[in-house]
């Protein structure tokens, strides 16, 4: 068994009594728990209320035990359907040795004393939680132990425990968690407890239900939205139309005698001398706010309002391409897609700053028998999570009290304290379950408006933005573009790589991933162009476009070389893994063979049927590993997805189905977003403001089926919420190219299918 | 503003709101049932779908001053308990990620099976086209579509 110390750095078990009071909103007094029950004999799931105790007693900062041997767990990261909300408590559940049906969870609040990383963000909740979700679980059963010794007086290694039942064997006597509570409440934490021996994992590994399931089928509030309070007013801003715009002037007269309407003033989320956080990244700062008593009137007021903006000056400037070069005048800085992408041609064809370099690239691409060169670009992406953006607030001269979805609130109650000047214990943010989250709401900007709102009107208020305020205040993915040339000799052996990467505001680059290390040869470039336009990170930032252009590359090289592209993939992979080039190699060959290993298997790779095409792809990023094989046909030039498999080694999978369910959605949306999502500004202006214009994936164009298995290593859990999402478009692309007889280079490829004309290969 | 007498899950209500109100807004802001979502306000993603005389209706398009005598059943109204054999399917198959959506989604889908009670993976991909679901729970939809279905003639 592995011992823990508990005292290091682990704040969350020093026992807190705060917890019990510190006024949940989304309080738990009924739970959907699952319980078979015995019934004519016919076994069948029952939904049965949870009695709730009459007391809880506290035994560290995550989980309180009621005295009839129900449990509460705090789930503390947020929830944007990645399941955590379910997940993290298993695994406190798991070392509590605790009767998952006896378990009740509720939303921690943010609470930085008893809770470490309350983000939702980067695939690492489960990973960096691991530990100390464990050790909460295992602390308390060992209190629970050690008061059941007491009581029983027996020596605690005489004990044994099971769903929440103590055990001693040798006198048959037991006691129950509950009835020991508030004795174990009372000792002191333990100095080191001992973790179960994965072999020894009960919940971990099996399948739980998600906890909220219930509620959402059946319509209960769960999201910032529903929120509402008996003299809540509801608010909603208006922006300038195109980026590179600010407020000038408006005339509320007429909108003030509106039906409904309270107010309407103009605020500035963001004052030039506030020191922001990252995760303050705002579109707009200066805003029209309309306040009303119901969201359809504030509506209605908000089309009716006459707002003027001019041009923000200090965009009327120079846009610096590289800082050699002459520089491009952007004499208006209303940005458009064509500009942004013939800027992106131009730069990607010159030298860039050099990231890495093995051997000497350059002399094997002068004695090269054949280069390969392919260029690939995406546009940018909107978010669109189904919820809109909102959030409560309720401001008062003592305290701020803000309630919604966000998935960074440690960061906001910084940016709380700087722009309202509260204290940090004066600010309470309470998080919501999310209508999705995929990186759009790591930037509260929305918490901030709505907290300076409430402030303005001395009211408890719920912003609200309108789909359209959603999708062109975003936030959003980069546009991309990357080249890669491949140098092979009179042999067809690959000799050369070079990559030459970037991006409008970032390159997407990750120079030390593979094929780095496989090749002898290699260079990384990357370059950066500026934007007024606002981006931020958006589901696997940057893998989200490399991975599907550079498996798109690896696939037409495979071609040229005349190979099998697992058998290519994998024979480089045993290059990297027995005799790698260079040192910083940021993967795992053997484990990225496996996955594609076990895909190739799962998939009967080896089968081409008539009418089939398949295309591959395997990627790393976000410490896992996925690697997808996609099955395709054409009907009527309308792609039809058959079948998708997908092998990942994301290490210990703590809820199987949820994590299947997690990889299923992610194939779609990668699928999704490289077919048909694209967001394009003409003049600063967003060219799609909805559904109607902005396409997103739809049941019919979603693959028939999708097989899912995972590499079973006993390694400790590893990202999942993104590593399914960015391969899965080169595995689109290369079946596309089976089914078509085309190479698609630029996304969403729905543009390249409907053209007819170009991409031939070549 | 006006007063409407209208039936929503098999209570006679009486809301007082501009006549253009769409349902929506009346359900969440007036009526405080907030099970149905608001998604794109143009009829384009389902999320704010409701039953009107057993017809699948986006509640966004549908402006309250219309809905007149006509039977509104909203999730919250579907059952009693939450058993309905779709929300059940739901469960079985742990269909939602972010479940934003999956009100809009089992209101379609129940729609469908009342009007063709054995859908074909054709009939189902039509008949759901309209609902969006961001996190990409397609597959499982349609799995628990399936299930439902199964139940439902058992």
């Amino acid at each position: 068994m592995t011992k823990l110390k508990t005292g290091i750095g682990r704040r969350s078990f020093i026992k807190s009594v705060s917890m019990a009071g510190s006024g949940l909103i989304i309080g738990f007094n009924w739970l959907a728990c699952k319980r078979e029950v015995e019934n004519a004999g016919v076994e069948e799931e029952e939904y049965v209320e949870l009695e709730m105790p009459e007391e809880w007693f506290e035994l560290n900062g995550y989980l309180k035990v009621g005295e009839n041997g129900v449990v509460t767990i705090y789930s503390p990261n947020p929830e944007i359907g990645q399941n955590v909300k379910t997940s993290m408590p298993m695994i406190v559940a798991e070392e509590l040795d605790v009767d998952w049906n006896n378990v009740v969870v509720e939303q921690a609040p943010l609470n930085t004393d008893i809770f470490t990383r309350q983000l939702a963000g980067g695939s690492q909740s489960i990973r960096q939680g691991w530990e100390g979700l464990r050790m909460a679980g295992a602390t308390a059963r060992q209190m629970l132990l050690i008061a059941a010794a007491k009581q029983l007086e027996v020596s605690e290694s005489e004990l044994t425990v099971d769903k929440g039942i103590i055990k001693h064997k040798a006198s048959d006597r037991t006691v129950n968690y509950g009835d020991i509570a508030k004795a174990a409440s009372e000792l002191e934490v333990p100095e080191e407890v001992e973790l179960k021996k994965n072999d020894n994992f009960k919940i971990i590994g099996t399948s739980r239900k998600n906890v909220d399931g219930r509620k959402i089928v059946t319509g209960q509030p769960l999201y910032g939205l529903d929120v509402d309070r008996d003299d809540m007013l509801i608010a909603m801003i208006a922006q300038p139309a195109a980026f590179g715009m600010q407020f000038k002037s408006m005339n509320a007269d007429k909108v003030k005698n509106m039906p409904g309407i309270v107010d309407v003033f103009t605020i500035d989320t963001y004052p030039e001398d506030m020191e922001k956080e990252w995760s303050d990244t705002a579109a707009f700062s200066k805003l029209a706010v309309i306040v009303g008593n119901t969201t359809w009137e504030v509506m209605q007021a908000k089309k009716a309002l006459e707002v003027e903006y001019d041009l923000k000056p200090d965009l009327v400037k120079k846009i610096q391409i590289l800082e050699k070069s002459a520089g491009m005048n952007d004499a208006t800085g209303m940005e458009s897609t064509d500009r942004h992408k013939s800027l992106m041609a131009d730069i990607g064809a010159k030298k860039a700053e050099v990231v890495r370099r093995d051997g000497d690239p350059e002399k094997a691409f002068k004695n090269a028998a054949k280069v390969i060169e392919r260029s690939y670009t995406c546009p940018f992406l909107a978010h669109n999570c189904m919820e809109p953006m909102n959030f409560f607030a309720n401001v008062t001269d003592e305290k701020v009290e803000l309630l919604g979805p966000i998935q960074t609130p440690e960061y906001a109650e910084k940016s709380i304290n700087k722009r309202l000047g509260y204290k940090l214990e004066d600010i309470d943010i309470q998080m919501t379950r999310m209508g999705g989250g995929f990186g759009r709401r790591l930037y509260g900007h929305f918490l901030v408006e709505a907290a300076v709102i409430s402030k303005k009107m001395g009211k408890p208020i719920k912003l609200v933005y309108s789909r359209e305020d959603d999708m062109t205040n975003g936030v959003y993915r980069p546009a991309y573009h990357v080249t890669y040339r491949a140098a092979l000799d009179e042999n067809n052996n690959l000799t050369g790589f070079h990559v030459n990467a970037g991006g409008i505001p970032e390159s997407p680059l990750f120079a030390n991933r593979f094929p780095a290390g496989a090749v002898d040869n290699y260079l990384a470039e990357s370059w950066a162009l500026d934007t007024n336009i606002s981006v931020g990170a958006f589901r696997a930032p940057r893998s989200n476009f490399i991975a599907g252009a550079e498996q798109s590359f690896l696939d037409e090289l495979a071609e040229e070389m005349g190979q099998d592209p697992i058998q290519m993939r994998l024979d480089m992979l045993k290059r990297a893994e027995n005799d790698p080039v260079g040192e910083k190699n940021d993967y795992d060959p053997s484990r990225y063979a496996v996955v594609l290993e076990l895909v190739r298997d799962k998939s009967n790779w080896s089968d081409q049927s008539a009418g089939k095409a398949r295309g591959v792809s395997a990627y790393y990023c976000h410490n896992s590993y996925v690697a997808q094989i996609l099955d395709m046909s054409m009907d009527d030039n309308e792609p039809v997805i058959d079948k998708v498999t997908c092998a990942v080694d994301c290490g210990i999978v703590v809820n199987p189905d949820a994590a299947k369910n997690m990889v299923e959605g992610g194939t779609v949306d990668g699928i999704g977003h490289a077919m048909y999502s694209q967001m394009t500004f003409s003049e600063g202006i967003p060219q799609q403001e909805n559904f109607d214009t902005y396409r997103l994936i739809r049941h019919s164009e979603a693959p028939k089926s999708i097989d899912v298995y995972f590499v079973e290593n006993g390694i400790d859990p590893t990202g999942l919420g993104e590593p399914p999402f960015p391969p899965i478009m080169g595995a689109l692309a290369n079946a596309l190219y089976k089914a078509t007889g085309k190479r698609f280079y630029n996304q969403p490829f729905i543009n390249e299918l409907n053209s007819g004309t170009k991409t031939v290969k070549g | 503003m006006a007063e409407f007498n209208i039936n929503i899950n098999g209570k006679d209500l009486t809301v007082d709101a501009d006549p253009n109100t769409p349902l929506l807004w009346v359900l969440r802001d007036h009526l405080k049932l907030v099970g149905t979502k608001y998604g794109c306000g143009i009829a384009q993603c389902g999320a704010c779908t409701v039953h009107m005389d057993g017809s699948a209706v986006r509640s966004c398009q549908l402006p309250i001053s219309t809905v007149a005598n006509n039977e509104i059943v909203t999730i919250e109204g579907l059952s009693e308990k939450g058993d309905h054999p779709v929300q059940k399917a739901w469960l079985e198959h742990d269909v939602p990620q972010c479940g934003y959506c999956q009100a809009g989604q089992i209101m379609t889908a129940t729609a469908l099976l009342k009007r063709n009670p054995n859908p074909s993976d054709k009939d189902i991909e039509n008949a759901m086209y309209g609902n969006i679901c961001r996190c990409g729970t397609y597959t499982r939809i349609k799995a628990a579509i399936k299930t439902a279905a199964k139940s439902q003639s058992a």
